[in-house]
């Protein structure tokens, strides 16, 4: 009945790890949406699938559940929508349970408490390659029998091993049998007996215990090769972001700078011609250039996670992060804020519980962010004399560069322990976590991740950073030097005001008011400072000579506290309007994004100001 | 005969899972749930458990096996999983 079953929506459910969101990707392909359930920050995604004989259905994917006792605010959305109770999700009308074939027990139980639900059921045994490689051979007409549903096997992965699962899918939404009430549902252990007994009914084989996996984990896990190992993945990793990001980096600048050239010789010299370029271009571009970096930085990410080495670099972590009260799967969204503090904190969602979760956004904006180097190599460059130290090997530059990269982890660090002490006190949560078979990635799943990764991203740039440009080129802009003025355009500008009004608070950190200024465009994104300071010294000529004329600039008129202060003060401080209303977007709260843009000022002011004074006390 | 744990083996030993004392953890809130979380992911009575790897500082947190599946806990958390006493 082609026509009328548009409406109908199948969910697939399952526990975590059994292929569930790759079935999803194949049966749905590009023809999928990715949103936000209402008033939570958990990821709905949904798409249409038409079968063979022209019957298109809603399907919607579901985050991972191990059973109907929810604990994460993932699993929570997952129960009220399986069972009727959410507010905005009408309860599906087929459910399609996904269960790992290498793992049938543990996966059957989650599909017997789902059967007490009423719903009408298709068991899809996922990963059945796996199985096969294993020897573990499964009868699903036993189990269908057992079970009272459809069982076909499927393997997400390859193209053709859906048919059975496409087919059944045909022939249940033909005569969909209608909801029935739900039943209550036994006790865990009552309903673990049950899955056991059917599993060794229609387990013929149990299969050889040796796979690639086993062996695989015997050098990854090992205590001190699986160190050295997540070590060397992790340095070579932020090589590659740097690297390979050069190149698109450098060809997004030059297009901008192109961009603005462009609209120069074509727009005469008014108020819309600076808005198009020194607001909304200079503004957009600042943020549009770390593009490449995120890519690359996700391309890693989703190859980690599709591959299976996630779970082991949160097993070799989670000592460490045990240490201030967090566990190793926090450790996952740090590493990525080391590129943007902002893919970081989008991949706390992984993080269970939501006190853990919110502690790690809190300290994901102290892991130095690349948008902090370009500030941090002019002053190191301007204040720091070239030598090398320790027989020669490090030089002085490097060393002092890395030192402020671990004032960050450090400084992370203790503000988690401290805030498990405090605001986000609790009971420890379990580590408790199954680590996946090792497995191939799927270039077309990744493909689709790694685009939505880049929209998301790309949508942000689109709007809340246009409307900060906007806003920050206003301020910076308006109101005109008087005639006569002898300062630079920026001092009589609101920005230039308020960094005047500002600069007594920043007095005893040693900031003039050059520097203070400078702070308020820097808002948009970090090394947009560098701009500005070039603006205030009224210094001209492209990038290049104007990083040189700036160093110049510091080396005879900031006194050493001073730099020494600016650098502790970019440490901390929360320089950066997208990593705000990040925070806001996925805490759903205005409350943690003010706390921590509150916390991240204080710290740095004070940090800026004991550097100042303990700079000043050693000169003299 | 003294009560045996999960936390008490070493790496490569081998024990049968008897049952489960969440009591044994010192907080109550964590406790009440671990039971059933251990329930959840594939711990239960009559299984084969083997201590496949260990961390590097204190041997925690464990990776361990049952039937096919490889699972990752804190040594506190397999205290609370209770196992024959026999040498392995």
């Amino acid at each position: 009945m082609p026509g009328t079953s548009h409406h109908i929506t199948a969910a697939l459910v399952g526990s975590p790890n059994c292929g569930k969101s790759s079935l999803f990707n194949s049966l749905t392909g590009s023809r999928q949406k990715v949103a936000n359930y209402p008033g939570v920050t958990v990821e709905r995604r949904s798409g249409k699938y038409t079968t063979a004989d022209n019957q298109t259905i809603t399907l919607l994917d579901l985050p991972g559940i191990y059973s109907l006792k929810d604990r994460t605010l993932d699993e929570r959305v997952s129960r009220q929508i399986i069972t009727g109770d959410h507010v905005s999700e009408n309860q599906p009308d087929l459910l399609i349970c996904v269960a790992d074939s290498t793992n049938l027990r543990v996966h059957l139980r989650l599909v017997l408490e789902l059967k007490h639900l009423g719903l009408p059921i298709i068991l899809a045994l996922n990963m059945h390659d796996m199985a096969q490689r294993d020897n573990i051979k499964i009868d699903p007409e036993i189990l269908s029998k057992e079970l009272g549903i459809p069982v076909v096997t499927t393997v997400a992965v390859r193209r053709g091993s859906l048919d059975d699962l496409k087919n059944q899918l045909s022939e249940t939404l033909h005569n969909l049998p209608p909801k029935q009430g739900a039943l209550a549902a036994p006790t865990t252990r009552e309903l673990q007996q049950q899955a056991r007994g059917i599993t060794a009914r229609a387990m013929l084989s149990e299969g050889t215990q040796h796979n690639i996996t086993r062996q695989l984990d015997k050098i990854i896990l090992h205590p001190v090769f699986g160190l050295i190992i997540f070590f060397i993945t992790l340095f070579g990793m932020f090589q590659l972001v740097y690297f390979w990001a050069e190149a698109p980096m450098n060809l997004i600048e030059g297009s901008f700078a192109a961009l603005q050239g462009l609209i120069s010789d074509i727009l005469p010299d008014n108020w819309f011609r600076s808005l198009l370029n020194d607001g909304i271009i200079a503004g957009v571009g600042s943020v549009l250039i770390f593009l490449p970096q995120i890519m690359i930085l996700f391309t890693f990410i989703l190859i980690l996670e599709s591959t299976g080495y996630m779970a082991r670099a949160a097993f070799i972590m989670d000592r460490l992060m045990a240490m201030v009260g967090l566990n190793g799967r926090a450790f996952i969204p740090l590493m990525s804020s080391f590129a943007c503090a902002i893919p970081g904190i989008m991949a706390t969602r992984t993080i269970e519980h939501h006190r853990d979760r919110i502690t790690t956004i809190m300290i994901a904006p102290l892991m130095t962010c690349s948008a902090r180097i370009p500030v941090y190599a002019l002053l190191i460059g301007a204040v720091v004399p070239n030598n090398s130290i320790i027989f020669g090997l490090f030089g002085l530059q490097g060393v002092v560069l890395f030192g402020l990269y671990l004032v960050g982890i450090v400084s992370a660090l203790i503000v988690a322990a401290i805030l498990k002490m405090t605001l986000t006190k609790g009971v420890a949560q379990p580590f408790l976590m199954e680590l996946p078979k090792y497995q191939l990635p799927v270039l077309k799943h990744f493909l689709i991740n790694l685009w939505e990764r880049a929209k998301s991203f790309l949508r942000r740039a689109g709007t809340i950073i246009f409307y900060a440009a906007i806003g920050l080129w206003l301020l910076a802009q308006y109101p005109k030097k008087p005639i006569g003025g002898l300062e630079p355009d920026i001092f009589y500008s609101y920005a230039g005001i308020l960094g005047r009004a500002l600069q007594y608070i920043f007095a005893p950190l040693g900031f003039n008011w050059e520097i203070s200024i400078a702070l308020i465009p820097g808002m948009a994104a970090r090394e947009v400072a560098i701009g500005a300071l070039g603006t205030v010294y009224a210094l001209q000529g492209n990038e290049g000579q104007v990083e040189q004329g700036l160093r110049t600039v510091i080396q005879n008129t900031w006194s050493l506290p001073t730099a020494f202060a600016f650098l502790a003060w970019y440490v901390f401080a929360p320089q950066c309007l997208a990593t705000i209303a990040t925070v806001r977007r996925e805490t759903n709260s205005w409350g943690w994004a003010t706390f921590m843009t509150g916390y991240l000022f204080a710290l740095a002011y004070f940090a800026a100001l004991v550097v100042n004074r303990a700079t000043i006390a050693f000169l003299n | 005969m003294t009560v045996k744990y999960l936390s008490d083996l070493k790496k490569g030993e081998e024990a049968t899972i008897l049952g489960f004392d969440p009591k044994f953890c010192q907080d109550i809130e964590f406790a009440r749930d671990l039971e059933d979380r251990l329930l959840e992911i594939g711990f239960e009575e009559g299984l084969k458990v083997k201590i496949l790897h260990e961390g590097l500082v204190s041997r925690d947190p464990i990776a361990v096996r049952i039937g096919q599946m490889t699972i990752a806990l804190r040594r506190m958390e397999a205290a609370a999983v209770r196992i024959n006493n026999g040498k392995y």
